[in-house]
């Protein structure tokens, strides 16, 4: 644990979580891309089900995202108080966007965004989820004797207050992701012959996967 | 030219310190910004009144004494020069310049444009430097087989001149471009590995313990950095950190 009290451990840690977090954000995606397939549902309800029942995802992997996703908060914000102090007065004028892109001097502010966002994609279906199968003990996965999660997904997405809510968290999300993806391996030591095709490749996961998300949202609302 | 300067003005470190307006005319496009400086300062020493205290030393680029963040960039809008190299035509008559000194809580200010910046000389007396004996039989640095790549790489970290506009820049006030260069020079160099590892957990150390903040990868440093010191070397140090600590 030493190594977390240097600035630098620090630094490792919070890419370590993020890159951890970035794989997890590509296998959702990749789930949820199922849901628009031609099939009513069916790949989606099964992997769904699969995901929501699979001792190893449910009591291994499902903890740990857990304890990922809230150690990069913590320390994000752990990290931001510290910066904030070492700087006890601000200039009067500032000219960052001379030298610096808007999304890497604000990933405090779009990490808010998807922290509230977070807070909300809970509410709609982590808790319910959690509530049927740790506290109801119905791991069954079937409402009316069809397995549920597509009709639950279709049906959160039918109020436009949401989508519109859920797109505004993606485009930071995207804010966040081109900025903190080539960050996190620059700060893990990686800067070399291929940091420039990882640079191009960033720009596609950040950009593509908060787009592809909105595509979802959008489609499951336009088409219920 | 004319220019309007707002200036930070601070009679000593415990003052609280204000930003202050002058009027500065026919000022010639192919002066240096410490000569302007000179000429506002002649101008109130005429009026008797204290003259703006800033730092300078080589005025050619090398020493890295100059500082002052100039129009909320840290040795002004140019990029790749240091504050005496910056000159006047940079500017258009009528400008306003906002003059202030480096900022950062590691950075103290002791008088108006003038800081404190002897945390960096402790961060090289922590480890920057090798331990060669000089009792007349030192071996020929040349006599060593070192790559090309290598020798190219070490060279460019050893151009910092440890100015401080990458702390001064960052909006975290991190020194790591800093310190990365200071590593990166030593553990590129065969004659760096004997004391690597201690080297960079010791600088580490100490910057965290001078009050620096921690790099978010802005890039805003290498970009503001009179040398072009690369943001490579950040990447290096954290590499070395992370062997030496996992060493011991």
């Amino acid at each position: 644990m030493g190594l977390l009290k240097s600035s630098i451990g620090r630094k490792f840690a919070m890419a370590i979580s993020a890159l951890f977090l970035m794989v997890f954000l590509l296998q959702h995606f990749a789930i949820n891309l199922t849901s628009i397939f031609p099939n009513e549902g069916k790949t989606f309800n099964a992997l769904s089900h699969f995901m929501g029942t699979n001792p190893i995802v449910q009591y291994a992997i499902q903890p740990i995202l857990l304890i990922g996703v809230i150690f990069h908060f913590v320390m994000g914000f752990v990290l931001e108080a510290k910066n904030w102090s070492a700087r006890k007065i601000s200039y009067a004028k500032n000219n960052g966007g001379a030298n610096s892109t808007w999304m890497s001097r604000n990933m405090i502010w779009s990490g808010l965004a998807i922290l509230a966002f977070m807070v909300l994609h809970f509410i709609d279906f982590w808790f319910p989820e959690m509530n049927t199968k740790f506290i109801q003990g119905d791991w069954s996965g079937l409402h009316n004797g069809e397995l549920r999660y597509f009709e639950e997904l279709q049906h959160k997405f039918l109020s436009p207050a949401r989508v519109v809510a859920y797109v505004v968290a993606f485009v930071f999300l995207a804010l966040h992701l081109l900025h903190g993806f080539n960050s996190a391996f620059q700060s893990v030591g990686a800067n070399n012959k291929y940091t420039k095709g990882l640079k191009t490749f960033s720009k596609i996961y950040a950009i593509g996967i908060p787009v592809g998300f909105i595509i979802i949202a959008l489609f499951h609302h336009f088409n219920h | 030219m004319n220019l309007t300067l707002k200036i930070w003005r601070q009679k000593n470190a415990s003052d609280k310190g204000k930003m202050v307006d002058y009027k500065i005319s026919d000022i010639s496009e192919h002066m240096s910004f410490l000569e302007m400086m000179d000429v506002l300062n002649e101008q109130i020493i005429n009026l008797g009144d204290e003259p703006v205290a800033f730092d300078h030393d080589c005025r050619e680029g090398i020493c890295g004494m100059c500082s002052m963040y100039i129009n909320g960039e840290a040795h002004g809008p140019d990029r790749g020069v240091t504050t005496c190299q910056l000159h006047m035509r940079s500017f258009k008559d009528g400008d306003t310049i906002t003059i202030e000194p480096f900022r950062a809580a590691a950075f103290p200010v002791i008088k108006d444009l003038v800081v404190d910046r002897s945390s960096f000389e402790r961060i090289q007396q922590s480890g920057g430097y090798i331990s060669v004996n000089t009792s007349g039989n030192t071996q020929d640095a040349n006599a060593i087989p070192i790559s090309k790549e290598a020798a190219d790489k070490a060279m460019d970290a050893a151009t910092c001149i440890g100015c401080g506009a990458c702390v001064a820049t960052c909006k975290n006030s991190s020194a790591m471009l800093f310190v990365g260069a200071k590593v990166s020079q030593y553990a590129l160099l065969p004659q760096g590995q004997v004391e690597a590892t201690d080297r960079v957990l010791n600088m580490v150390a100490q910057m965290d313990a001078e009050g620096f903040g921690n790099c978010t990868n802005t890039g805003a440093c290498e970009v503001e950095c009179p040398k072009g010191i690369s943001l490579e070397n950040i990447a290096r140090m954290n590499t070395e950190f992370l062997k030496a600590s996992l060493k011991g």
